[in-house]
């Protein structure tokens, strides 16, 4: 289990435990954090799971894939140094604590 | 009108049209009842991943949930698993349940969805023989999947289109035999140019599946037991199966609605704001054949489309009109190949392939008249983003423009440029 907690653009923050493979997209939405859309499901084929990803961390995560990185591209809010699509980040323990912050638009 | 108003929202389907609706009927300020109507067992969840990761074994069930209930809950959003619909009665505006009771609505969704077409043969309904839309048939081709490695048995598929090549390609993932059997010429044939569909064909054989054009089955032969044991063909040949997957297209849930005497063609007639010929009733996703402006239907079959015309349903209830016109766009994955298809290339009459089709990533344009109808991209997700803008504004590169990796197709959207 790994640790997340994702802050959405009101505030409210929710901390979850997530089994590790999970990739962070499912995590938010079956624990009912809004923000996180994943309209197709995790295929990498919507960018409605944009993320910003809390900075001091970045060295942590998987650089993000061609694909991903033209996703970002086309996001609804800001894209940022820290923007990521969390359908694209698994729970693994190198990303134990992380947080997440959501942007006020997916679409 | 008070008590149609208490009456609330009933939205009959619980699939990504449904969902959809009712999130963006909350999120546009209803304060109503709203209650979301789903025939299976499960509460929502993803089906694009049930022919590709969930089948493969990828995922667990948790993994496939579309929206948690507590969070459906949260937006009091009540939703009703397993309940069968029985009829609509306009006249009285209420949906009548199988099991005798009635609910009243004062604006009412049809988010039915389809069922896959079964294959009217000898042999289409036994033991063995799948079609894929739920969760229970992904399920059930699994199981099939697991016996035919066990016992060393082929797999048949027929229907050379998304789900039966998607299912394909993971069958070869987990090792087993493959046959696609397609009726047409090629594969993909109402969806893509050919130069994709030999693509395709080329991408498939080098996967290791055999694939027959121009197929004609005569029938399902079945063992002792029942189950399916092959497919014939009209050649007389015999291919061998302990698993057929009939991937040959779907059929809009539109049977409620022609009962209650709604205009329905191929699906629930709508306009670009979901309304079906009932002012209180709206319909969204693949049971909808949409109104165009030039009069003619259109059917599509997506998350996207799902999605849009949701919202669009919604929108007009809230009576804020939000007509659906967006560029249509689907993907399907097969192998390590990422599809992603911006809108409808029929009758296309020149095409601009950017970048190499032997290489790992490239797009196809399709002109009509001169003018960007569709792009198909391969790997190529930043092609296919810049071709949504591109066509929702209507603005075209000259093929010469599109072939030309070395123009910035992005300059088109920058005004002044």
């Amino acid at each position: 289990m790994t640790q997340i907690t994702y802050i959405e653009a009101s505030g409210q923050s929710t901390t979850v435990d997530l089994p590790d493979g999970w990739n962070l997209m499912q995590g938010a939405i079956v624990n009912g954090v809004e923000g996180i859309l994943g309209e197709c499901g995790g295929s990498c084929a919507c960018a409605t799971c944009h993320c910003y990803v809390d900075e001091a961390r970045l060295g942590d995560l998987p650089p993000a894939s061609a694909s991903e990185l033209d996703m970002l591209e086309n996001v609804a809010a800001e894209r940022r140094a820290n923007s990521r699509l969390a359908c694209q980040l698994k729970a693994s323990p190198a990303l134990a604590g992380l947080i997440l912050n959501l942007p006020a638009i997916q679409e | 009108m008070s008590d149609s108003i208490q009456a609330g929202i009933v939205i009959i389907g619980a699939g990504q049209a449904g969902v959809q609706t009712a999130e963006s009927l909350r999120a546009g300020g209803y304060a109503g009842r709203i209650t979301l109507l789903g025939d299976e067992p499960h509460g929502p969840y993803h089906r694009p991943p049930l022919s590709k990761a969930w089948l493969a074994g990828e995922m667990d069930g948790a993994q496939l949930v579309m929206r948690a209930p507590e969070m459906l809950a949260r937006k009091q959003i009540e939703l009703r698993t397993e309940v069968k619909v029985a009829s609509i009665d306009r006249a009285a505006q209420q949906v009548l349940l199988a099991d005798g009771s009635a609910l009243p609505y004062s604006g009412l969704v049809l988010a039915t969805g389809s069922t896959p077409r079964r294959l009217p043969l000898p042999g289409g309904n036994a033991a063995g023989v799948h079609a894929l839309r739920s969760r229970e048939d992904a399920d059930a081709i699994s199981a099939r999947l697991a016996l035919c490695a066990e016992r060393q048995l082929p797999v048949v598929v027929i229907g050379g289109g998304f789900i039966g090549l998607e299912v394909a390609a993971t069958a070869r993932k987990k090792g087993l035999d493959v046959t696609v059997l397609e009726a047409a010429p090629r594969l993909l044939g109402r969806v893509l140019a050919p130069a994709l569909s030999d693509w395709y064909a080329a991408l498939h054989r080098g996967h290791g599946v055999k694939l027959v054009f121009d197929a004609r089955i005569e029938a399902l032969e079945t063992a002792a037991d029942g189950a399916v044991s092959g497919a014939r063909l009209a050649d007389g040949s015999l291919l061998p199966a302990g698993l057929v997957v009939v991937g040959i297209g779907v059929n809009a849930n539109d049977g409620l609605a022609q009962a209650a005497g709604l205009e329905c063609e191929r699906g629930i007639v709508v306009d670009a704001c979901g309304r079906s010929s009932d002012p209180a009733i709206v319909a969204a996703g693949d049971c909808t054949a949409r109104r165009l402006a030039d009069g003619s239907l259109i059917r599509l079959e997506s998350v996207q489309n799902a999605t849009e015309q949701g919202k669009s349903a919604a929108a007009t209830l809230l009576g804020q009109p939000r007509p659906f016109t967006a560029t249509p766009w689907f993907w399907s994955d097969q192998y390590d190949k990422k599809l992603q298809m911006a809108g409808l290339s029929g009758g296309a009459e020149q095409w601009a392939v950017r970048g190499d089709m032997g290489g790992s990533s490239f797009s196809v344009y399709h002109f009509r008249a001169n003018q960007l109808i569709a792009v198909d991209s391969i790997n190529a997700a930043k092609d296919h983003l810049q071709a949504r803008k591109l066509l929702d504004a209507g603005l075209s590169p000259t093929p010469e423009q599109a072939a030309d990796s070395g123009f910035d197709l992005g300059s088109l959207l920058k005004p002044g440029d």
